[in-house]
């Protein structure tokens, strides 16, 4: 697992980049340089990988899936990282901390997509998070990135306390932190042998899981906290870090409590029906486009849920999908959102006319959001919602889902109407440039390739 | 081949189109246009002469764990026909808009030929999923094309339009879905219908009422047809005509083609109240078409009623109904293709939709009355026009539906029929009869390049209406 160790020393680099290099713009050179490391060592670890294979103590496990997680995931950090580098550095003076906090979330996100041992789950976790909490307050003058980073840690500090305790009752019930050990296949083999113990601490996951991914009721601290983070880095926490969290849930409740999926699939489908509700109708009614898409993050969670809910073969193919597609949309959207001057609804008027290139990203990238076919993120939902049918159950939930899927294009299609069809002056912060343009063209094309041949994405 | 290049060059030439200088691509859609109209007129000969060697289906692997193929064909009567609609009505709506030419031309073009590809791609998809795709991306362009041109309140109504048809499309899916777990994991037609054969009353009532909305949505039948009248004002002409004159059609063929042969049971089972559905979209378009002042309505609502008719004589299941169906979806196409075409012009000339200010159009424009009166003519299916044969056997299939009610239904459509007279005869005496008035005093007769496209599409109705065995043909069963 080259990659844990590459992106936690990129981290460790990039901390002292900031002494010897006096440039922003030197800063910067070496922070593409490095997601460039970590991603040639994620491609090395695809590139190893031959079959499942487990070290480091068998906490981590690497197969063909985890890897290839890592390289897209990777791929679309890179993305992130070429699109948004200079917003970053803009965002405070610590421009080199925060690439190497972004690195240390990228930890996290390799550990979470590998672990074997729950240990490893609540480290990752914790790695993933911490960072975050900072990169939320990085704007320090500003009160909402203040009021952002307090509730964020907060609310996640006293969460990732639920969810040791969940691992603890496990721990409790099988006597192992092992996910794949006989122990939890003996203690989850059917649900009436379940005990109160292991119940609770199941549920206790779920919902410091649902915290995490911002699913309802657990979503509360997720508007306040996507708007008050500084733009540059409210794509990477609502994208990379928020899918990683669904590969460790899903791989949880997979392969340890697959089994007794009638205790706990109800409660998931509650919160997918909660979720989709609640981030849809409210998404509906912002003003700032900004804070819609951070209950649009609400929403599009909801429908990853779905994986978890059917927990088989289609819903982990539909994960991978749903990651990338659901990733490289909302980078373009932001990409775009970040240059403008006014984030409400009316600042967008116009776009289309003054700057069609951006215009156009957005717009793609919002129907990738709305689930239009041709983009990706129709087959994403078709994949997430296929694994439900696929399971047979509740399939009035699915129907449910299409229909919230026909609210949200009413609101990803509101910032469209204000790019093409009403008259504005779209004011932007800074003349966009040609490598700027270059990849948001190259953001769409991937965007429509994937929702042409999703088969480049599965595996 | 020839099938993919139906899709790909009106594809590709619309992208084209965006990108090419602006003096340009007026020529280069028109281009574009004849050169599909071309290939569909080729495939028609194919399809009709049974030539050897040339394959009318094209498949090539899509996404394999999915089992979906990317599969396209001409493989009956009623896919060449819609096909031949689609590749007609773009030329002729390229060429008549040569002197009026709309703002930022790169982007009506491309969006207009996009539109086009979807379309097609609509009409020849063998393949579930790609058949979802289609029907999807056909509706973007066109959602874009509504809201960029057109009357004031554009933006607000089409905006309706696209959330209620894509409300209708994602709840047609979760029904695939849910079919393709029945099937091998293959969305192939073939799978489908056995698919469905395999599934008991119960599910298929389910799927059916889930698939039937999406398509009664883009028809549109009664009580989803809210979206339509303000849709067809508000739009300009073009995107209108392609909005009526295809895109509606794009439910009716669906019915035909997946509704009806994937889930039989089901269709039989509520004939009785799709039929009632469809006979009060006739009743209530005619007779909304009546009190309506606004040309442009009175025409969407008169589209009412004639989708209505069309959805009963699908309904009824009698072959002859269908053979009427099929030649009516291309003649409906054709017919009010002209009127809008005429519309357009009084607009232009008047500056307004308002029957009530309009009037004398005969005495200084008698070219322009003629044509009006035989396209007019034409809509309300007077023998000798091409509207009468279909209409005919429309009737004949709805009065021999195996539905206890099916005299009801086929006197209350009549009904509609007559109605129809009533309204399009009082739109012409509006129009072209009376006294001429201040603004209608100086209405230029028609220009050469009006004259050629009302010219042609008379030919064609008057062709088709002495001589409909060319379209019968087609359609046998």
């Amino acid at each position: 697992m080259n990659a844990i160790i590459v992106s936690a020393l990129a981290g460790v680099v990039m901390m002292f980049t900031g002494l010897f290099f006096k440039k922003s713009g030197q800063v910067q050179g070496v922070a593409i340089l490095a997601v460039l490391a970590i991603l040639a060592a994620t491609g090395y670890d695809y590139f190893l990988v031959s079959q499942t294979n487990r070290s480091y103590f068998d906490m981590i496990e690497s197969d063909h899936y985890t890897a290839w997680f890592n390289v897209l995931i990777t791929a679309c950090t890179t993305m992130y990282v070429l699109l948004f580098h200079k917003d970053i550095a803009k965002v405070g003076r610590n421009d080199a901390e925060y690439f190497a906090l972004i690195y240390f979330v990228m930890s996290g996100v390799y550990l979470l997509s590998s672990y074997s041992n729950m240990l490893i789950l609540f480290i990752g976790i914790e790695i993933l998070s911490i960072p975050q909490y900072i990169l939320a307050g990085s704007d320090k003058e500003n009160v909402k990135s203040n009021e952002a980073s307090l509730k964020y840690f907060l609310m996640g500090a006293f969460t990732t306390g639920i969810l040791l305790m969940g691992i603890t009752l496990v721990y409790g019930a099988t006597g192992s932190f092992d996910i794949l050990s006989d122990r939890f296949s003996v203690q989850f083999q059917n649900t009436a042998g379940l005990n109160a113990m292991s119940f609770v601490g199941i549920m206790m996951i779920i919902f410091a899981m649902g915290f995490k991914v911002s699913a309802a009721p657990f979503h509360m601290w997720t508007p306040d906290v996507y708007d008050g983070t500084p733009t540059a880095f409210t794509p990477f926490m609502a994208t990379i870090a928020k899918v990683a969290i669904f590969v460790a849930f899903i791989k949880l409740f997979h392969f340890s409590f697959g089994n007794v999926n009638d205790a706990w699939q109800m409660t998931i489908a509650a919160m997918i029906v909660l979720t989709l509700l609640i981030g849809n109708i409210t998404a509906v009614y912002q003003q700032s486009v900004k804070r819609m898409m951070a209950y649009s993050s609400i929403a599009q969670a909801g429908f990853m849920l779905f994986a978890i809910y059917a927990f088989n073969a289609t819903s982990w193919n539909g994960l991978l999908l749903y990651s990338v597609a659901y990733t490289l949309a909302s980078l373009g959207v932001f990409a775009v959102l970040i240059r403008m001057k006014d984030y409400t609804y009316e600042g967008f008027q116009g776009l289309a006319r003054k700057h069609p290139i951006m215009a156009a990203t957005a717009a793609i990238c919002l129907l990738s959001l709305a689930g239009i076919p041709l983009t990706g993120g129709f087959f994403a939902k078709y994949y997430v919602l296929s694994a439900t049918v696929e399971q047979g159950k509740m399939l009035g939930l699915v129907v449910f889902a299409v229909l919230m899927a026909a609210v949200s294009a009413y609101y990803y299609l509101k910032v469209i109407m204000s790019m093409y069809f009403k008259e504005g002056e779209a004011e932007l912060t800074e003349e966009p440039n040609g490598i700027y343009h270059f990849l948001l063209i190259l953001n769409a094309i991937l965007v429509i390739a994937i929702g042409v041949l999703p088969g480049l994405i599965l595996r | 081949m020839l099938i993919v290049l139906l899709i790909l060059i009106p594809l590709l030439g619309g992208l084209a189109a965006m990108l090419m200088p602006e003096r340009n691509v007026h020529i280069h859609a028109v281009g574009v246009a004849i050169t599909t109209l071309a290939l569909a007129v080729a495939g028609y000969f194919h399809f009709t002469m049974n030539t050897p060697g040339i394959d009318l289906v094209y498949q090539h692997s899509w996404i394999e764990s999915l089992g979906a193929t990317f599969s396209v064909g001409l493989t009956d009567g009623l896919s060449i026909l819609m096909v031949l609609l689609t590749a007609i009505i773009f030329p002729f709506i390229f060429i008549s808009i040569r002197n009026k030419q709309p703002e930022r031309k790169n982007t009506f073009y491309g969006l207009m030929l996009l539109a086009q590809a979807g379309l097609m791609g609509v009409f020849l998809a063998q393949d579930a999923l790609l058949f979802y795709v289609f029907w999807e991306v056909a509706l973007i362009p066109v959602y874009f094309l509504s809201s960029m041109y057109g009357g004031p309140r554009r933006i607000p109504v089409t905006f309706k339009f696209f959330v209620y048809t894509f409300a209708g499309s994602l709840i047609m899916l979760a029904a695939f879905l849910m079919i393709y777990q029945h099937t091998a994991h293959q969305f192939s037609f073939g799978s489908f219908v056995g698919a469905g054969a395999s599934l008991e009353a119960g599910q298929q009532n389910l799927l059916f009422w889930m698939i039937f909305i999406a398509f009664a949505i883009k028809m549109p039948i009664f009580p989803f047809h809210t979206w339509q009248p303000d849709a067809y004002e508000q739009s300009a002409t073009p995107v209108t005509i392609v909005l009526s004159a295809i895109m509606v059609k794009m439910g009716l063929f669906a019915v035909i083609r997946w509704l009806i042969p994937v889930l039989p049971l089901a269709s039989v089972r509520w004939m009785d109240l799709i039929l009632l559905l469809s006979v009060v979209s006739v009743v209530f378009g005619s007779i909304m078409a009546m009190v309506q002042t606004n040309i442009k309505r009175l025409i969407a609502y008169s589209s009412i009623a004639h989708i209505g008719l069309m959805s009963a004589a699908i309904f009824s299941q009698q072959a002859v109904g269908l053979q009427g169906v099929a030649i009516q979806m291309f003649n409906h196409g054709i017919n009010i293709m002209g009127l809008w075409i005429i519309v357009s012009i009084l607009e232009n000339r008047l500056k307004t939709q308002d029957l009530r200010e309009m009037g004398g159009i005969a005495k200084v424009a008698p070219a322009f009355t003629i044509a009006l009166v035989v396209i007019s003519l034409a809509n309300i299916a007077l023998p000798l026009t091409n509207g009468f044969v279909g209409e005919f056997m429309m009737f004949n299939g709805l009065f021999n539906a195996a539905s206890p009610y099916r005299i009801a239904f086929t006197v209350a459509a009549g009904l509609g029929v007559i109605l129809s007279a009533v309204y399009t005869l009082t739109m012409i005496q509006k129009v072209a009869y009376g006294n001429t008035n201040s603004l209608t005093e100086g209405f230029k007769d028609l220009t050469i390049n009006e004259k050629l496209i009302l010219i042609l599409i008379i030919l064609i109705i008057l062709w088709l209406g002495f001589y409909p065995k060319m379209l019968m043909g087609l359609v046998n069963v």
